[in-house]
Protein backbone atom coordinates (compact mmCIF):
# COMPACT_ATOMS: atom_id res chain seq x y z
CA UNK A 1 0.00 0.00 0.00
CA UNK A 2 3.25 1.98 -0.18
CA UNK A 3 1.68 3.13 -3.76
CA UNK A 4 -1.10 5.65 -1.67
CA UNK A 5 1.41 7.39 0.09
CA UNK A 6 3.95 7.98 -3.17
CA UNK A 7 1.43 10.96 -4.56
CA UNK A 8 1.59 12.49 -1.25
CA UNK A 9 5.79 12.41 -0.63
CA UNK A 10 6.22 13.76 -4.36
CA UNK A 11 5.14 17.03 -3.59
CA UNK A 12 7.03 17.68 -0.36
CA UNK A 13 10.25 16.51 -3.05
CA UNK A 14 8.70 18.99 -5.42
CA UNK A 15 8.72 21.50 -2.59
CA UNK A 16 12.47 20.50 -1.82
CA UNK A 17 13.59 21.05 -5.13
CA UNK A 18 11.39 23.28 -6.72
CA UNK A 19 13.89 26.70 -6.08
CA UNK A 20 16.92 25.37 -7.01
CA UNK A 21 15.32 24.16 -10.27
CA UNK A 22 13.71 27.38 -10.90
CA UNK A 23 17.19 28.78 -10.59
CA UNK A 24 18.65 26.28 -13.12
CA UNK A 25 16.25 25.86 -16.01
CA UNK A 26 15.76 28.19 -18.92
CA UNK A 27 12.17 30.39 -17.28
CA UNK A 28 9.81 29.82 -19.97
CA UNK A 29 10.79 25.80 -19.80
CA UNK A 30 10.59 26.15 -15.54
CA UNK A 31 7.53 27.80 -15.55
CA UNK A 32 5.98 25.18 -17.59
CA UNK A 33 7.38 22.51 -15.74
CA UNK A 34 6.50 24.09 -12.11
CA UNK A 35 3.27 25.02 -13.29
CA UNK A 36 2.09 21.75 -14.33
CA UNK A 37 4.17 19.64 -12.15
CA UNK A 38 2.20 21.43 -9.24
CA UNK A 39 -1.34 21.25 -10.69
CA UNK A 40 -0.79 17.35 -11.67
CA UNK A 41 0.99 16.73 -7.82
CA UNK A 42 -2.17 18.64 -5.91
CA UNK A 43 -4.36 16.61 -8.32
CA UNK A 44 -2.69 13.50 -7.45
CA UNK A 45 -2.65 14.25 -3.30
CA UNK A 46 -6.00 15.04 -3.25
CA UNK A 47 -6.81 11.83 -5.69
CA UNK A 48 -4.84 9.78 -2.78
CA UNK A 49 -6.01 11.26 0.10
CA UNK A 50 -9.90 10.61 -1.56
CA UNK A 51 -8.89 6.48 -2.44
CA UNK A 52 -7.12 6.74 1.46
CA UNK A 53 -10.75 7.72 3.00
CA UNK A 54 -12.46 5.56 0.29
CA UNK A 55 -10.43 2.54 1.89
CA UNK A 56 -11.13 3.36 5.66
CA UNK A 57 -14.78 4.03 4.38
CA UNK A 58 -15.20 0.49 2.93
CA UNK A 59 -15.04 -1.11 5.95
CA UNK A 60 -18.01 0.65 7.89
CA UNK A 61 -21.10 -2.28 8.19
CA UNK A 62 -23.55 0.30 6.38
CA UNK A 63 -21.35 0.65 3.51
CA UNK A 64 -20.38 -2.86 2.98
CA UNK A 65 -24.30 -3.76 3.05
CA UNK A 66 -25.29 -0.92 1.04
CA UNK A 67 -22.55 -2.01 -1.77
CA UNK A 68 -23.25 -5.90 -1.42
CA UNK A 69 -19.63 -6.59 -0.15
CA UNK A 70 -18.32 -8.44 2.15
CA UNK A 71 -16.87 -6.48 5.30
CA UNK A 72 -14.81 -9.56 5.80
CA UNK A 73 -12.69 -9.28 3.17
CA UNK A 74 -12.20 -5.56 3.30
CA UNK A 75 -11.11 -6.04 6.69
CA UNK A 76 -8.28 -8.31 5.72
CA UNK A 77 -7.33 -7.02 2.60
CA UNK A 78 -7.34 -3.21 3.65
CA UNK A 79 -4.25 -1.71 4.98
CA UNK A 80 -5.75 1.47 6.10
CA UNK A 81 -6.21 2.25 9.85
CA UNK A 82 -9.79 4.00 10.48
CA UNK A 83 -7.42 7.08 11.95
CA UNK A 84 -5.57 7.87 8.90
CA UNK A 85 -8.76 7.32 6.44
CA UNK A 86 -10.28 9.95 8.96
CA UNK A 87 -7.00 12.04 8.45
CA UNK A 88 -6.98 12.09 5.06
CA UNK A 89 -10.65 13.18 4.75
CA UNK A 90 -10.40 15.79 6.75
CA UNK A 91 -6.85 16.94 4.85
CA UNK A 92 -9.04 16.25 1.44
CA UNK A 93 -11.86 18.68 3.13
CA UNK A 94 -9.55 21.34 3.83
CA UNK A 95 -8.09 21.53 0.70
CA UNK A 96 -11.19 21.65 -1.41
CA UNK A 97 -12.06 24.45 1.04
CA UNK A 98 -8.68 26.48 0.64
CA UNK A 99 -9.01 26.19 -3.37
CA UNK A 100 -12.20 27.29 -3.41
CA UNK A 101 -11.34 30.45 -1.67
CA UNK A 102 -8.38 31.34 -2.95
CA UNK A 103 -9.97 30.21 -6.29
CA UNK A 104 -12.84 32.89 -5.25
CA UNK A 105 -10.41 35.43 -4.17
CA UNK A 106 -8.36 35.34 -7.42
CA UNK A 107 -11.34 35.59 -9.70
CA UNK A 108 -12.73 38.98 -8.04
CA UNK A 109 -9.32 40.61 -8.08
CA UNK A 110 -8.73 39.34 -11.37
CA UNK A 111 -11.97 41.00 -12.41
CA UNK A 112 -11.03 43.94 -10.69
CA UNK A 113 -8.19 44.48 -12.55
CA UNK A 114 -9.69 43.53 -16.16
CA UNK A 115 -12.10 46.52 -14.88
CA UNK A 116 -9.40 48.90 -13.60
CA UNK A 117 -7.66 48.04 -16.52
CA UNK A 118 -10.46 49.16 -19.22
CA UNK A 119 -10.73 52.14 -17.52
CA UNK A 120 -7.20 53.83 -17.62
CA UNK A 121 -5.73 55.53 -20.67
CA UNK A 122 -2.63 54.81 -22.09
CA UNK A 123 -0.18 57.06 -23.41
CA UNK A 124 2.44 55.91 -26.02
CA UNK A 125 1.54 52.08 -24.17
CA UNK A 126 1.57 52.79 -20.54
CA UNK A 127 0.02 54.52 -17.92
CA UNK A 128 1.67 57.18 -15.94
CA UNK A 129 0.59 57.66 -12.60
CA UNK A 130 1.04 60.88 -10.90
CA UNK A 131 2.45 60.81 -7.13
CA UNK A 132 5.63 60.54 -5.40
CA UNK A 133 5.72 56.44 -5.23
CA UNK A 134 8.49 54.16 -6.95
CA UNK A 135 6.01 51.52 -8.80
CA UNK A 136 5.55 49.54 -12.18
CA UNK A 137 3.56 47.04 -12.66
CA UNK A 138 1.37 45.02 -15.08
CA UNK A 139 -2.16 45.09 -14.77
CA UNK A 140 -4.02 42.08 -16.47
CA UNK A 141 -6.80 42.79 -18.34
CA UNK A 142 -8.25 42.86 -21.98
CA UNK A 143 -5.61 45.01 -23.15
CA UNK A 144 -3.90 44.58 -19.92
CA UNK A 145 -2.15 47.87 -18.88
CA UNK A 146 1.34 48.76 -17.78
CA UNK A 147 1.56 51.12 -15.27
CA UNK A 148 4.61 53.41 -13.84
CA UNK A 149 4.74 55.86 -11.33
CA UNK A 150 5.95 59.43 -12.66
CA UNK A 151 8.56 59.50 -10.38
CA UNK A 152 9.99 56.09 -11.16
CA UNK A 153 9.66 57.45 -15.00
CA UNK A 154 11.92 60.79 -14.47
CA UNK A 155 14.53 58.42 -12.89
CA UNK A 156 15.38 56.27 -15.60
CA UNK A 157 16.66 57.16 -18.96
CA UNK A 158 15.18 55.88 -22.23
CA UNK A 159 16.96 52.58 -22.38
CA UNK A 160 16.28 51.47 -19.04
CA UNK A 161 12.73 52.75 -19.55
CA UNK A 162 12.75 50.84 -22.96
CA UNK A 163 13.66 47.66 -20.53
CA UNK A 164 11.35 47.94 -17.67
CA UNK A 165 8.85 48.31 -20.20
CA UNK A 166 9.75 45.30 -22.60
CA UNK A 167 10.04 43.37 -19.20
CA UNK A 168 6.39 44.33 -18.05
CA UNK A 169 4.93 43.42 -21.64
CA UNK A 170 6.60 40.61 -21.33
CA UNK A 171 4.29 39.56 -18.45
CA UNK A 172 0.90 40.72 -20.22
CA UNK A 173 1.75 39.01 -23.48
CA UNK A 174 2.71 35.66 -22.06
CA UNK A 175 0.02 35.84 -19.17
CA UNK A 176 1.72 35.34 -16.55
CA UNK A 177 -0.66 36.06 -14.13
CA UNK A 178 -2.46 32.97 -14.78
CA UNK A 179 0.55 30.88 -14.10
CA UNK A 180 1.09 32.09 -10.53
CA UNK A 181 -2.63 32.09 -10.07
CA UNK A 182 -2.89 27.90 -11.14
CA UNK A 183 0.53 27.52 -9.34
CA UNK A 184 -0.96 29.01 -5.78
CA UNK A 185 -4.62 27.17 -6.56
CA UNK A 186 -2.33 23.95 -6.79
CA UNK A 187 -0.67 25.05 -3.06
CA UNK A 188 -3.80 25.43 -1.75
CA UNK A 189 -5.03 22.14 -1.97
CA UNK A 190 -1.58 21.03 -1.07
CA UNK A 191 0.74 23.30 1.22
CA UNK A 192 3.56 21.14 0.34
CA UNK A 193 3.28 23.00 -2.82
CA UNK A 194 3.63 26.26 -1.59
CA UNK A 195 7.64 26.64 -2.70
CA UNK A 196 6.67 25.33 -5.97
CA UNK A 197 4.21 28.50 -6.16
CA UNK A 198 6.84 30.49 -4.81
CA UNK A 199 9.06 29.41 -7.06
CA UNK A 200 6.57 29.93 -10.46
CA UNK A 201 6.59 33.73 -9.41
CA UNK A 202 10.31 33.78 -9.51
CA UNK A 203 10.62 31.90 -12.94
CA UNK A 204 7.55 34.08 -14.39
CA UNK A 205 9.85 37.01 -13.34
CA UNK A 206 13.09 36.09 -15.18
CA UNK A 207 10.62 34.98 -18.36
CA UNK A 208 10.29 38.41 -18.44
CA UNK A 209 13.76 39.52 -17.57
CA UNK A 210 15.00 37.50 -20.32
CA UNK A 211 12.45 38.80 -22.68
CA UNK A 212 13.04 42.56 -21.59
CA UNK A 213 16.91 41.31 -22.40
CA UNK A 214 16.55 39.86 -25.50
CA UNK A 215 14.67 43.18 -26.63
CA UNK A 216 17.32 44.96 -25.58
CA UNK A 217 19.93 42.78 -26.45
CA UNK A 218 21.45 44.14 -23.53
CA UNK A 219 21.61 41.80 -20.14
CA UNK A 220 23.42 44.08 -18.49
CA UNK A 221 20.96 47.22 -18.96
CA UNK A 222 18.37 44.91 -18.01
CA UNK A 223 20.18 44.05 -14.70
CA UNK A 224 21.14 47.26 -14.09
CA UNK A 225 17.34 48.81 -14.39
CA UNK A 226 16.03 46.21 -12.32
CA UNK A 227 18.95 46.80 -9.45
CA UNK A 228 18.41 50.48 -9.77
CA UNK A 229 14.61 50.59 -9.73
CA UNK A 230 14.89 47.88 -6.28
CA UNK A 231 17.06 50.36 -4.58
CA UNK A 232 14.98 53.46 -5.39
CA UNK A 233 12.49 51.80 -4.23
CA UNK A 234 14.17 50.95 -0.76
CA UNK A 235 13.78 48.22 2.07
CA UNK A 236 10.59 46.67 2.81
CA UNK A 237 9.90 46.83 6.74
CA UNK A 238 11.29 43.78 8.41
CA UNK A 239 9.97 41.77 11.07
CA UNK A 240 12.89 42.13 14.03
CA UNK A 241 12.33 38.90 15.24
CA UNK A 242 15.72 37.51 13.73
CA UNK A 243 17.93 40.17 14.60
CA UNK A 244 16.13 40.41 18.63
CA UNK A 245 17.18 36.86 18.13
CA UNK A 246 20.88 37.46 17.46
CA UNK A 247 20.27 35.02 14.33
CA UNK A 248 20.83 38.07 11.80
CA UNK A 249 23.04 40.68 12.89
CA UNK A 250 22.70 43.94 11.88
CA UNK A 251 26.21 43.86 10.36
CA UNK A 252 26.79 40.17 8.69
CA UNK A 253 29.90 39.46 7.70
CA UNK A 254 29.23 38.04 4.21
CA UNK A 255 26.22 37.86 2.02
CA UNK A 256 25.06 34.99 -0.47
CA UNK A 257 23.04 34.29 -2.81
CA UNK A 258 21.49 31.09 -1.18
CA UNK A 259 19.21 32.91 1.12
CA UNK A 260 18.72 35.88 -1.13
CA UNK A 261 15.27 37.02 -2.17
CA UNK A 262 14.30 37.35 -6.07
CA UNK A 263 15.91 40.86 -6.47
CA UNK A 264 19.11 39.68 -6.02
CA UNK A 265 18.82 36.05 -7.78
CA UNK A 266 17.55 37.63 -10.88
CA UNK A 267 19.96 40.08 -11.01
CA UNK A 268 23.09 37.58 -10.87
CA UNK A 269 21.14 35.75 -12.91
CA UNK A 270 21.25 38.53 -16.02
CA UNK A 271 24.87 39.38 -15.27
CA UNK A 272 26.09 35.87 -16.18
CA UNK A 273 25.62 33.77 -19.22
CA UNK A 274 21.84 33.04 -20.74
CA UNK A 275 20.44 30.30 -19.28
CA UNK A 276 20.62 27.06 -21.67
CA UNK A 277 17.82 24.60 -22.48
CA UNK A 278 18.21 21.42 -20.04
CA UNK A 279 16.39 18.59 -21.11
CA UNK A 280 18.04 15.67 -18.94
CA UNK A 281 16.75 17.19 -16.06
CA UNK A 282 13.27 18.29 -17.38
CA UNK A 283 12.68 14.43 -18.25
CA UNK A 284 13.75 13.52 -15.51
CA UNK A 285 11.38 16.16 -13.72
CA UNK A 286 8.81 15.19 -16.27
CA UNK A 287 9.17 11.38 -14.95
CA UNK A 288 8.87 11.92 -11.33
CA UNK A 289 5.64 13.72 -11.73
CA UNK A 290 4.21 11.47 -14.32
CA UNK A 291 5.29 8.82 -11.48
CA UNK A 292 2.72 10.12 -8.90
CA UNK A 293 0.03 10.21 -11.35
CA UNK A 294 0.64 6.23 -11.90
CA UNK A 295 0.80 5.73 -8.09
CA UNK A 296 -2.42 6.87 -7.50
CA UNK A 297 -4.10 5.54 -10.39
CA UNK A 298 -2.44 1.65 -9.36
CA UNK A 299 -3.89 2.80 -6.18
CA UNK A 300 -7.04 3.27 -7.68
CA UNK A 301 -7.18 -0.12 -9.54
CA UNK A 302 -6.13 -2.05 -6.08
CA UNK A 303 -9.47 -0.94 -4.54
CA UNK A 304 -11.34 -1.43 -7.60
CA UNK A 305 -10.21 -5.08 -7.20
CA UNK A 306 -10.10 -5.56 -3.71
CA UNK A 307 -13.68 -4.31 -3.51
CA UNK A 308 -14.43 -6.94 -6.57
CA UNK A 309 -12.90 -9.48 -4.40
CA UNK A 310 -14.94 -8.24 -1.98
CA UNK A 311 -18.38 -8.67 -3.86
CA UNK A 312 -17.54 -11.77 -5.19
CA UNK A 313 -17.06 -13.55 -1.61
CA UNK A 314 -20.23 -12.21 0.05
CA UNK B 1 18.36 79.18 -2.35
CA UNK B 2 19.62 82.02 -0.29
CA UNK B 3 22.88 83.21 -2.10
CA UNK B 4 22.48 82.31 -5.74
CA UNK B 5 24.83 85.26 -6.85
CA UNK B 6 24.80 88.94 -6.34
CA UNK B 7 23.52 89.39 -9.75
CA UNK B 8 20.39 88.15 -9.42
CA UNK B 9 16.88 90.36 -9.43
CA UNK B 10 15.82 90.21 -5.92
CA UNK B 11 11.68 89.12 -5.96
CA UNK B 12 12.42 86.81 -8.69
CA UNK B 13 13.43 84.11 -7.90
CA UNK B 14 12.92 84.57 -4.22
CA UNK B 15 9.60 84.02 -4.48
CA UNK B 16 8.12 81.38 -2.09
CA UNK B 17 8.26 77.81 -3.67
CA UNK B 18 4.58 77.64 -2.71
CA UNK B 19 3.41 80.81 -4.79
CA UNK B 20 5.51 79.25 -7.90
CA UNK B 21 3.70 76.67 -7.98
CA UNK B 22 0.29 78.14 -7.38
CA UNK B 23 1.26 80.62 -10.32
CA UNK B 24 2.24 77.85 -12.95
CA UNK B 25 -0.77 75.74 -11.95
CA UNK B 26 -3.11 78.47 -12.22
CA UNK B 27 -1.18 79.90 -15.91
CA UNK B 28 -1.74 75.62 -16.50
CA UNK B 29 -5.66 76.14 -16.16
CA UNK B 30 -5.86 79.15 -18.12
CA UNK B 31 -4.18 77.63 -20.92
CA UNK B 32 -6.24 75.55 -23.71
CA UNK B 33 -4.23 73.18 -24.59
CA UNK B 34 -0.92 71.43 -22.91
CA UNK B 35 1.82 73.87 -22.10
CA UNK B 36 5.54 72.60 -22.25
CA UNK B 37 8.02 73.74 -19.83
CA UNK B 38 9.24 76.82 -22.11
CA UNK B 39 6.07 77.73 -23.05
CA UNK B 40 5.16 78.05 -18.85
CA UNK B 41 8.18 79.79 -18.53
CA UNK B 42 6.98 82.53 -21.31
CA UNK B 43 3.77 83.60 -19.67
CA UNK B 44 5.06 83.48 -16.36
CA UNK B 45 7.80 86.03 -16.54
CA UNK B 46 5.96 89.44 -18.15
CA UNK B 47 8.48 91.08 -15.62
CA UNK B 48 9.27 95.15 -15.61
CA UNK B 49 12.00 96.36 -17.92
CA UNK B 50 14.34 96.11 -14.86
CA UNK B 51 13.99 92.17 -14.81
CA UNK B 52 14.66 91.17 -18.77
CA UNK B 53 17.39 89.24 -19.32
CA UNK B 54 18.78 85.95 -18.48
CA UNK B 55 19.70 86.97 -14.96
CA UNK B 56 15.91 88.31 -14.32
CA UNK B 57 13.77 85.53 -15.29
CA UNK B 58 13.18 82.27 -13.83
CA UNK B 59 15.44 79.83 -15.49
CA UNK B 60 13.86 76.94 -17.91
CA UNK B 61 15.04 74.48 -14.88
CA UNK B 62 13.84 75.97 -12.26
CA UNK B 63 9.88 75.96 -14.35
CA UNK B 64 11.03 72.26 -14.96
CA UNK B 65 11.69 71.19 -11.35
CA UNK B 66 8.07 72.69 -10.34
CA UNK B 67 5.88 71.08 -13.22
CA UNK B 68 7.59 67.93 -12.09
CA UNK B 69 7.16 68.41 -8.41
CA UNK B 70 3.73 69.25 -9.41
CA UNK B 71 3.22 66.31 -11.36
CA UNK B 72 4.59 64.04 -8.66
CA UNK B 73 1.79 65.39 -6.35
CA UNK B 74 -0.71 64.13 -8.47
CA UNK B 75 -1.90 67.60 -9.74
CA UNK B 76 -0.67 67.57 -13.65
CA UNK B 77 -1.03 64.95 -16.07
CA UNK B 78 2.20 65.06 -18.74
CA UNK B 79 2.08 63.61 -22.01
CA UNK B 80 5.25 62.61 -24.12
CA UNK B 81 6.31 65.56 -26.98
CA UNK B 82 9.41 64.95 -28.41
CA UNK B 83 12.45 65.06 -25.80
CA UNK B 84 10.72 66.20 -23.31
CA UNK B 85 6.66 66.86 -21.93
CA UNK B 86 3.82 68.92 -22.10
CA UNK B 87 1.69 69.05 -18.79
CA UNK B 88 -1.94 69.91 -18.42
CA UNK B 89 -3.99 70.54 -15.17
CA UNK B 90 -5.95 67.47 -13.79
CA UNK B 91 -9.62 67.95 -13.47
CA UNK B 92 -11.41 67.00 -10.63
CA UNK B 93 -12.53 63.34 -12.80
CA UNK B 94 -9.04 62.57 -13.08
CA UNK B 95 -7.51 63.44 -9.91
CA UNK B 96 -10.65 61.11 -8.70
CA UNK B 97 -9.50 58.58 -11.05
CA UNK B 98 -5.89 58.96 -10.73
CA UNK B 99 -6.09 58.59 -6.61
CA UNK B 100 -8.45 55.21 -7.41
CA UNK B 101 -4.95 54.26 -9.39
CA UNK B 102 -2.99 55.41 -6.39
CA UNK B 103 -5.25 53.18 -4.08
CA UNK B 104 -4.47 50.44 -6.50
CA UNK B 105 -0.90 51.11 -6.28
CA UNK B 106 -0.69 50.99 -2.60
CA UNK B 107 -2.96 48.14 -1.28
CA UNK B 108 -1.86 44.88 -0.13
CA UNK B 109 -4.46 42.55 -0.63
CA UNK B 110 -5.40 39.60 -3.15
CA UNK B 111 -5.99 42.60 -5.27
CA UNK B 112 -1.90 42.90 -5.12
CA UNK B 113 -1.75 38.93 -6.04
CA UNK B 114 -2.79 39.59 -9.87
CA UNK B 115 -0.06 42.69 -10.95
CA UNK B 116 2.94 41.56 -11.78
CA UNK B 117 5.54 43.92 -9.97
CA UNK B 118 8.43 44.67 -11.60
CA UNK B 119 10.27 44.40 -8.03
CA UNK B 120 9.19 42.93 -5.08
CA UNK B 121 10.22 44.74 -2.07
CA UNK B 122 13.92 44.15 -0.82
CA UNK B 123 15.24 42.97 2.99
CA UNK B 124 18.15 45.18 3.87
CA UNK B 125 20.30 42.25 3.53
CA UNK B 126 18.84 42.40 -0.72
CA UNK B 127 19.93 45.54 -0.92
CA UNK B 128 23.41 45.00 0.37
CA UNK B 129 24.13 42.00 -1.89
CA UNK B 130 22.34 43.84 -4.62
CA UNK B 131 24.94 46.46 -4.20
CA UNK B 132 27.50 44.49 -3.94
CA UNK B 133 26.16 42.48 -7.53
CA UNK B 134 26.27 45.81 -8.86
CA UNK B 135 29.40 47.24 -8.14
CA UNK B 136 30.65 44.21 -8.96
CA UNK B 137 29.46 44.80 -12.46
CA UNK B 138 30.72 47.88 -13.25
CA UNK B 139 34.21 47.45 -10.99
CA UNK B 140 35.16 44.52 -12.63
CA UNK B 141 33.72 45.15 -16.39
CA UNK B 142 32.91 41.98 -16.94
CA UNK B 143 36.38 39.68 -16.24
CA UNK B 144 34.13 37.81 -13.52
CA UNK B 145 30.96 37.42 -14.36
CA UNK B 146 30.22 35.99 -10.64
CA UNK B 147 29.07 37.65 -7.78
CA UNK B 148 31.42 39.99 -5.80
CA UNK B 149 29.69 38.73 -2.39
CA UNK B 150 29.78 35.08 -3.00
CA UNK B 151 32.91 33.10 -1.62
CA UNK B 152 31.38 30.18 -1.80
Amino acid sequence: MWLLYLPLVIPALAGATARPLATRLEPRHATWLLTSAAVALAACSMAALALLAAYAAAKAPFLAAAGGYSQEVMRRGDPISAAAGAAAALALTGGAVAVAVMFRNRARALAESYRRAAGLQPEDGIVVVPGPAIEAYALPGLPGRIVVSGRLLDCLDDRRRAALIAHEQAHLASRHHLFSAVARLAAAANPLLIPVARAVDYTVERWADEHAASVTSDRRLVAQTIGQVALLAGTRRERVAGMALGIIGPRAPRVSLAWAGPVPRRVAALLTAPPRRQTILLAACTVIVLMAGVAALLAARDLHALLELAQGTR
Amino acid sequence: MGGEGPRQAPGVERRAAGALEAEILAILREADGPLSPGEVRQRLTPRPPADEGPQGELSYSTVVTIVSRLHAKGLLARQRAGRGFTYTPLDDASLAASRMAQVLLGSENDHDAVLSRFVSGLSSRDARLLRQLLAGDTGAAGADPRPAGEQG
